[in-house]
């Protein structure tokens, strides 16, 4: 069918550039101008070039942080995306299960992030949390406030809670629009439950999974509310990932040259890793 | 309407001037060529013009990034081998 070309339209979209422009192209472009100048305040500003940009590349303290930034998502994408395929296929699809289930999952989803923090923090602690005290309480050495492993693990299990039903919602939303007539041509065929798996419920859930795993890259690797809260970025800088280092060095330093610079390395390194997942998933579903 | 608060600078207006210029002629391209011209090239999957141009000034940025941290600052060879590679993209991309 020949396709409908219509200029009006653009007066409908023209809002939502309005807000895209405020919210984030000016400020983007503020943060590129603030990159290669040196500030003190007072709105005065000194030309510094490139200087801020080699400062962050040459910094170990950025690599580290980059690196427990990966890291940190890898675990979260490893753990968060099956599960959530997990759970979302052992909901139930009818009755009274469905609202029950529904709310459940969507229940850690409305806590602030902040609030989450405080949440896990308390939770976590051995001497009033029932985490803590459990684990202290079955012998098993736990504290995250001395020891970065602990740290890590409370941060990751903090994390699977909190968005781990946001893969599930999407993933059960996924599988609910599957028709009934793959499943009875599936039952026909003798097919095994692996092979409804692998042929019916996965590749109908492909678009959704690219949804969540798209999301949940971006939200853990833009980290920054629940182990601020939690750890503060420690024990040492254990958990200080890259959004805590700019903050420390933006806010707690007030160095807002090489703060934007990181930031706009920051938001490159993000634009590409999203790119690189949208286009793996986007053509290895076309080519399905 | 005072903008000193962006902190603006002729470099910096430079860049995006160029960047909105070639937004501009890839609006002016899609009017005159509408459809984007899909194709497949060497990364195998297809892309439009636009994908095209996103690749190139992404993979731009990166250059510049690579050349400041293993090469120095001088970035006037950065953004010729950025050109090249954009020129690159759009030819075999």
């Amino acid at each position: 069918m020949e396709k409908t070309w219509n200029n009006k339209a653009w007066f409908l979209v023209l809002p939502v550039l309005v807000l895209v422009a405020f919210s984030a192209v000016i400020p983007l472009m503020t943060v590129v101008n603030y990159s290669v100048q040196d500030t003190f305040g007072n709105n005065e500003f000194f030309w510094a070039g490139t200087d801020w940009f080699s400062q962050i590349l040459s910094s170990s303290r950025f690599w580290d942080a980059l690196g427990r930034n990966l890291i940190f998502s890898f675990i979260i994408l490893a753990i968060e995306i099956p599960l959530g395929i997990f759970i979302a296929l052992n909901m139930p699809k009818h009755g009274i299960g469905v609202p029950v289930c529904l709310v459940l999952m969507a229940l850690p989803l409305l806590i602030p992030w902040n609030v989450v923090g405080t949440i896990w923090q308390v939770f976590g602690r051995v001497d009033i949390g029932l985490l803590g005290h459990a684990l202290e309480a079955i012998g098993v050495d736990y504290n995250y406030v001395r020891n970065p492993a602990d740290a890590w693990a409370t941060v990751i299990l903090m994390d699977v809670w909190h968005w781990t039903s946001l893969v599930v919602l999407l993933c059960y939303a996924g599988l609910v629009s599957i028709p009934d007539a793959y499943y009875q041509a599936a039952k026909i065929d003798g097919a095994s439950r692996w092979a409804v798996f692998r042929y019916i419920q996965l590749p109908k859930m492909k678009r959704v999974l690219l949804i969540a795993v798209l999301l949940r890259f971006m939200d853990s690797f833009m980290i920054y509310t629940e182990p601020f809260v939690v750890t503060g970025g420690g024990p040492g800088n254990s958990t200080t990932f890259l959004s805590i280092d700019l903050v420390k060095m933006a806010i707690g330093q007030f160095d807002l040259g090489p703060a934007a610079a990181m930031s706009i390395i920051y938001f490159l390194i993000i634009l590409l890793m999203s790119w690189v997942f949208y286009t793996v998933m986007t053509s290895s579903d076309a080519d399905a | 309407m005072n903008f000193t608060w962006m902190a603006w600078t002729a470099p910096t207006a430079l860049f995006f001037l160029t960047i909105l210029l070639l937004l501009v002629g890839m609006s002016v391209w899609e009017y005159l060529v509408p459809g984007g011209s899909p194709r497949k090239g060497i990364l195998q999957f297809e892309t439009t013009r636009g994908d095209r141009l996103f690749i190139s000034l992404l993979g731009s940025a990166f250059i510049n990034l690579a050349w400041l941290g293993l090469v120095g600052p001088n970035l006037w060879w950065a953004l010729a081998l950025a050109v090249v590679y954009a020129v690159g993209v759009f030819r075999f991309v």
